[in-house]
């Protein structure tokens, strides 16, 4: 009782203007609601504000060069001397090295996640979980530059003679593996592997997530049928997360698309007439990375601003279609494991 | 009815049956089975790999000069790398206070409101922002700060920087404010606080933890970018801030002015100048670059595992209570 009353007595010896901003913070909700309702405005903004001001800023090549700038042709110019433009080639180069690198990473990533979802012992499932994360959180300057002194000579020269002795004989698809790779292991193909390295934890992780969504019922039920366990991974578990593990893919791809620093530093940066993975080549991230800060003519500007907004709006189409994928996942599990 | 009956007379479909291949499937299952394991094994081969050999070429030339002075011309051995060092901490710094306010009261906003349109859109739009490629925020940079103020500044890289972190903070933030129990936040309502006093003083602290983990991971992405560093901060070899404090002390500046020089500038950065000196042919530049590699692998790296480590013994120690 005589707390109270102390209390309320220092309360009431409280400067009034203390008291005032007491009374003012209680009714602080209107400023706290305009304050995250414009901080999350101002994600949107960003996000609009990228797309139009990469939209206005290559205006000038827009209008100059016209749809003539996406002509898919491998003999294109990019030349700021003659002012003539053609992004085919990054574009190419861009598709080829993710391509290659969703090849080599989707079998290795879906038998690390089916490892860590469904085999690894219990105490191992973590460590291992982490350790490929890591990989992801390497810095790509550091891939670039372990890839320009190590795997270039060690691994991607060795296997581009390979395949430039093997696959590039054969007709047909002989072109894509055509030799002779550079010494120093700088082509296409270097970009596709060190990319296939970084996108691997993205699939691996994503795909895990997704198998351990899956209803424990499904796995009993095919192995009480006499599945084996692999027949129960590849004939049950796998159909049933494919949406999700098509959106990990797809995430995958994204990333694989935009990154710019480790495919500059081994790709060679060079525009070649040949569709060859074991030639130097070319990537849209590269060339801005490579071209953008020196770039002095106003419309070489503007044409590396308009390859931005042709990756820009690739990856937003990609990464609308996997969240639609993940969603649709989202959207079935509950329902049959309730079944 | 009579469907079901007219199936029951009907003579029961003899199912050719193929041989049973037990050992067939038996070998199948444990190849397949081994082989994801083979892949695991495979794909960690890079990764000791990468950090085995950084290690093994950046300890050769790391010594403490490294740390503390600055890079010397082409042509002089030794000199360090204090310049990328603070540039990177400036960067850094800069980069956190613009993106944590604006994430976590976003952050707050999407998790208590994740069904209104503007929830909706704001976390569409942090999906969005996560996938777009660096390079193209650096390209957001130039056109938003470095074209309108003429020239290459700190500033610039660490508003890219920002860009970068806030889709990672705002959807950790988010996260970790959905697993507050809502009981708590009802309770401090109850007795009568408003809104923003209950997320500030009861749900924010609750979440804190998570919440820092969270700014850790997006300072840890932020500080190994290089692509959107490259037409925003540039790189500026000669770039101390002990030197521009010194002269703005003598020229009688404020701390504002004095920050203000401090930004301005061009700055370089450990993946800039990672960057920069492995295209150079010079040995001494690429074993410097090896060097910084280490120290930036070993910043980031540390600072992933350590916010890991410290989620999973705080859940450990939740789950144990």
């Amino acid at each position: 009782m005589n707390k109270t009353s102390s209390l309320l007595a220092n309360r009431r010896s409280a400067p009034t203007w203390i008291l005032r901003l007491r009374r003012l913070l209680n009714y602080g909700d209107r400023p706290w609601n305009f304050l995250t309702i414009a901080m999350s405005t101002l994600v949107i903004i960003l996000v609009v504000g990228v797309g139009l001001l990469m939209w206005f800023d290559s205006q000038d090549s827009r209008l100059a060069i016209g749809w003539k700038f996406l002509t898919p042709t491998l003999n294109a110019s990019w030349n700021p001397i003659t002012s003539k433009y053609v992004a085919w080639p990054f574009i190419y180069g861009t598709i080829v090295t993710s391509l290659v690198a969703i090849i080599i990473a989707l079998p290795v990533g879906l038998g690390i996640a089916i490892f860590l979802a469904e085999l690894s012992p219990d105490w191992l499932r973590n460590p291992l979980g982490w350790l490929i994360e890591l990989l992801a959180a390497i810095p790509s300057v550091v891939y670039g530059l372990w890839g320009i002194f190590v795997f270039l000579p060690v691994v991607v020269y060795p296997v581009g003679v390979f395949l430039g002795n093997t696959l590039g004989q054969i007709p047909g698809i002989g072109i894509f593996f055509k030799g002779p790779i550079p010494a120093s292991g700088s082509s296409r193909l270097a970009a596709g592997l060190i990319l296939s390295i970084m996108i691997v934890p993205t699939i691996a992780a994503l795909t895990r997530d997704v198998l351990r969504a899956i209803p424990n019922s499904q796995r009993e039920a095919s192995l009480s049928l006499g599945a084996t366990r692999w027949e129960m991974i590849w004939q049950v578990l796998i159909p049933y997360g494919l949406s999700g593990i098509l959106g990990a893919v797809i995430l995958a791809l994204g990333r694989a698309l935009g990154e710019t620093m480790a495919v500059t530093m081994v790709i060679g940066n060079s525009i070649e007439g040949t569709p060859s993975l074991l030639r130097p080549g070319y990537t849209m991230s590269s060339v801005i990375a490579n071209q953008f800060a020196e770039a002095v003519d106003r419309l070489h500007t503007s044409a590396l601003v308009e390859i931005g907004l042709v990756l820009f709006v690739m990856t937003l189409l990609l990464n609308l279609a996997a969240r639609f994928l993940v969603r649709q996942v989202a959207r079935k599990t509950p329902q049959e494991a309730r079944a | 009815m009579s469907e079901i009956a007219s199936k029951m007379t009907q003579p029961i479909r003899r199912v050719a049956f193929s041989k049973p291949h037990y050992r067939r499937r038996k070998i199948v299952n444990f190849g397949m089975l081994s082989l994801t394991g083979i892949l695991t094994i495979l794909a960690l081969i890079p990764l000791f790999w990468i950090v085995g050999y950084v290690v093994y070429k950046g300890a050769q030339y790391i010594n403490l000069a490294f740390f503390t002075q600055m890079p010397r011309p082409l042509g002089i051995a030794g000199g360090g790398i204090l310049n990328a060092i603070e540039g990177t901490i400036i960067l850094t710094v800069l980069a956190s206070i613009i993106a944590i306010p604006p994430g976590l009261l976003a952050a707050f906003y999407v998790a208590y409101k994740p069904n209104t349109p503007l929830g909706t859109a704001v976390r569409f739009g942090t999906d969005v922002l996560s996938g777009v490629p660096s390079i193209i925020i650096g390209i957001f940079g130039y056109a938003l700060i470095v074209k309108p103020q003429g020239h290459y500044s700190a500033l610039a890289g660490g508003v890219a920087l920002a860009i970068l972190m806030l889709p990672i903070i705002i959807r950790s933030t988010e996260e970790m404010v959905k697993l507050v129990p809502h009981t708590l936040r009802e309770g401090s309502l109850a007795l009568g606080s408003p809104e923003w006093k209950a997320a500030a003083s009861v749900t924010f602290p609750a979440a804190l933890n998570g919440i820092i983990t969270g700014i850790l991971l997006g300072i840890a992405r932020a500080s190994g970018e290089t692509a959107p560093l490259l037409f925003t901060a540039l790189g500026n070899e000669s770039y101390d801030v002990g030197k521009i404090i010194r002269s703005s002390i003598a020229n009688h500046l404020g701390i504002f002015a004095t920050f203000k020089n401090i930004i301005s500038q061009p700055v370089d950065s450990m993946p800039l100048t990672l960057y920069k000196y492995s295209q150079q042919p010079y040995p001494e530049r690429v074993s410097q670059a090896w060097a910084v590699a280490l120290i930036l692998m070993a910043f980031v790296l540390t600072l992933n595992i350590a916010s890991r480590l410290w989620v999973q013994m705080r859940t450990a120690r939740m789950q144990g209570k």
